[in-house]
């Protein structure tokens, strides 16, 4: 477990270095999961240790949004006069987003045959 | 209280351990009505474990930088949870080659759509401009969010509260509208997912099965490049 965190965590600071000395307009967690993506490509996929780990890690991804989640209380304020059309205004542009995209795809692979489909 | 509780609860609240106590706990409470539920989206551990730590918060005139103190620790995971999704990425791999048009075009339309009908539907019902700006970048995870926000002219605190409670309803939500669409396929499910509700959103991916949770990830680090490079532009064309 070790080994792994710490392989995690050197990626997200090479992310991080790059995002930061190229002035990108992505965070570094996300360019170090790039750059993992790229390692894991040479290198012929993760070792068992690095998939335990991360599939431990993953499985309860909605833990770590929580702290964040509940930084909801300090900024309800701002919410407070608008709450109607931001209210609305968020369920709407969801459900469209959700739509959108997933019609899109599926006309785009009209034709292809379908993985994972029940007839 | 009586003066010795009280000494307790001064020491306590100073230090960073009750904040990541009470974090777990209520995040392992959320999570066992989760399950007990069939992991129902409706009862989303992260929407339960927020309200019980808002409540407590609130309760106990606790502020939030207390809290945060202890919670930082877990957040701080963030970071590196969000490296490890190389891994279902990799091993998924095959299927997101096979399936480049499609996602490259449900990337864009979903990414505009998302910024696009935010603004519209806001400037329709009469939220002010800068409102209508911060609510622009809500399907993009956090620190992109908040960025762009601050780039256009939104509110950069603002955006951070849409942005949760965008991805709490696009995991709540997801499951029923894909299934009015009769749409099955775990992979379109995970990246429309992940394009709409970003992390919050692919968390739930995750939890149904590692493909949907594979392609919510990719659609997530997408959108969230694409939206800060196209946005900015966009909304230059519209002015």
């Amino acid at each position: 477990m070790l080994s792994a965190l710490t392989q995690l965590l050197v990626f997200q600071l090479a992310g991080e270095v790059v995002a930061r000395g190229l002035n990108l307009p992505v965070p570094g967690p996300v360019l170090g999961m790039l750059f993992l993506f790229l390692a894991l490509a040479l290198r012929g996929g993760p070792g068992h240790e690095l998939q335990t780990t991360s599939q431990n890690l993953l499985q309860h991804l909605s833990l770590l949004f929580v702290p964040a989640g509940t930084g909801i209380m300090i900024h309800l304020h701002r919410v407070a006069d608008e709450w109607l059309p931001l209210l609305l205004s968020l369920l709407i542009s969801t459900v469209a987003t959700l739509v959108v995209t997933a019609l899109v795809m599926k006309l785009c692979m009209r034709g292809q045959p379908a993985q994972g489909d029940a007839p | 209280m009586t003066p010795q509780l009280n000494e307790i609860w001064v020491y306590l609240s100073a230090s960073p351990l009750l904040g990541l106590t009470v974090t777990l706990l209520a995040y392992q409470a959320a999570f066992w009505l989760y399950r007990r539920s069939g992991m129902n989206p409706l009862a989303n551990p992260v929407l339960i474990a927020v309200t019980i730590l808002v409540l407590l918060l609130t309760l106990t005139a606790t502020s939030y930088e207390t809290y945060f103190a202890g919670a930082q620790f877990v957040h701080f995971l963030l970071g590196p949870a969000t490296v490890a999704l190389a891994i279902p990425l990799y091993t998924q791999f095959r299927r997101v080659r096979s399936m480049l048009l499609p996602v490259v075009a449900g990337l864009v339309a979903g990414s505009l759509t998302a910024a696009l009908s935010a603004i519209a539907i806001a400037r329709l019902f009469g939220a002010s401009l800068p409102t209508q700006l911060s609510l622009a970048p809500k399907s993009v995870t956090t620190p992109i969010a908040m960025g762009i926000a601050e780039r256009i002219g939104g509110i950069p605190s603002l955006t951070a509260v849409l942005v949760i409670v965008t991805g709490i309803l696009g995991a709540v939500g997801a499951r029923y509208i894909f299934d009015a669409m009769k749409l099955r396929d775990p992979a379109i499910r995970g990246f429309a997912i992940g394009v709409a509700s970003h992390g919050i959103g692919t968390a739930r991916a995750f939890q149904v099965s590692e493909q949907a949770g594979a392609f919510a990830a990719l659609a997530m680090g997408l959108n969230g490049a694409l939206t800060a490079l196209l946005l900015p532009l966009v909304l230059g064309w519209m002015r």
